[in-house]
């Protein structure tokens, strides 16, 4: 079935309204008022959590036409990416042993 | 202290290692959007409204099985929802600059400027412009996305998906997150969110990275208090 365009703009419109709002929301007001201590205290730990929630289900489960299902080859393979970005902190090595080591466990595992 | 102008290179200069993944997502949505009826006018005016990936990709997908534009938008912000907590945890670094001057920083604010930037701050090295060397990287990847969606739209996705180059971006975020995690306190917070987002992923509208996300803010924050005080 094809996308209503006229759906679409207004898909568009709202929802880059709503996503500029949520991305303006605290650069915007935290100049304006006083956070309680709590919360800044907390804002340390959002990298760590965030990034991390973004990773480790990625690495673990493997998304392809036929649904989503663990996948043992993106899980060892991060294994050794993250060995890598432990031991060298390097962004580009870190993607490139991770990609060959997927790719070389795909071809031993064919 | 760097330049504006060195700044703003140096954002730029750290993109390059991350557009191996940021590249394919960004075809395969112009490709995606175009495949399901969109024309290729609206697949770019989404891309520069909207500019976010996983939301445009649902957004369009929703549309195309004949969703109502109401779940669309619903699910498209919700997808969005940590845009906040970067909002929050960068702002203290854009703090003194005039609401407008902050505008167009919250416009390119995405996964990979965010960790980008927050990973340069908190590291050692010399210090940068902050809000000038956030705006180079996310600048960058701003170009390199529209530019890429417009290649998508126009080619189609060129690169085969058994090459599975999407495991490039969470190779990208392990890269910025390790370093990171510079303490026990980090490394609890750390933990709690990937545990949370394991059991979590089965949860509609990608709600399950935000309820891990919470999860592993509020763990580290109650192991920093629990510790500081076994310190005094």
């Amino acid at each position: 079935m094809s996308v209503d365009m006229g759906d679409f703009w207004i898909v568009t419109a709202v929802a880059a309204a709503g996503t500029f709002a949520l991305r303006y929301s605290f650069i915007l007001v935290m100049d304006m008022i006083s956070m309680p201590r709590a919360v800044t205290r907390m804002l340390r730990f959002i990298p760590a959590a965030v990034l991390t929630a973004i990773v480790v289900p990625a690495v673990v489960f493997h998304t392809a036409a036929g649904g989503t299902s663990f996948d043992w080859r993106r899980t060892l393979a991060a294994g050794i990416a993250a060995a890598v970005a432990w031991k060298t902190r390097n962004m580009p090595l870190t993607i490139a042993v991770g990609m060959a080591a997927l790719w070389l466990v795909k071809f031993l595992a064919a | 202290m760097l330049t504006r102008f060195d700044s703003m290179t140096a954002g730029a200069r750290a993109v390059a290692p991350i557009l191996l993944g940021v590249a394919p997502f960004a075809m395969i949505y112009g490709a995606v959007a175009v495949a399901a009826g969109v024309t290729k006018a609206g697949t770019m005016g989404m891309s520069l409204a909207v500019f976010a990936g996983a939301a445009q990709l649902a957004a369009v997908g929703l549309l195309a099985k004949g969703a109502p534009a109401a779940v669309a938008i619903f699910t498209a912000l919700v997808i969005n929802l940590r845009m906040v907590m970067y909002s929050a945890s960068l702002a203290p670094h854009f703090s003194g600059l005039s609401p407008l001057e902050k505008a167009p920083l919250a416009y390119l604010l995405t996964d990979q400027a965010y960790a980008l930037s927050i990973a340069r701050f908190c590291a050692d090295g010399p210090p940068v412009n902050k809000p000038w060397f956030y705006f180079g990287a996310g600048i960058a990847l701003w170009a390199v996305w529209q530019c890429c969606v417009a290649a998508g739209a126009f080619l189609g996705a060129a690169i085969p998906a058994s090459w599975e180059l999407d495991f490039a971006i969470p190779l990208t975020f392990m890269a910025l997150v390790v370093p990171a995690i510079r303490d026990r306190a980090c490394g609890a917070a750390a933990l709690a969110a990937g545990l949370a987002a394991l059991a979590g992923r089965v949860l509609p509208y990608n709600l399950g990275l935000v309820l891990a996300a919470v999860c592993g803010i509020g763990a580290g924050y109650l192991f920093e208090q629990r510790s500081g005080r076994h310190v005094r």
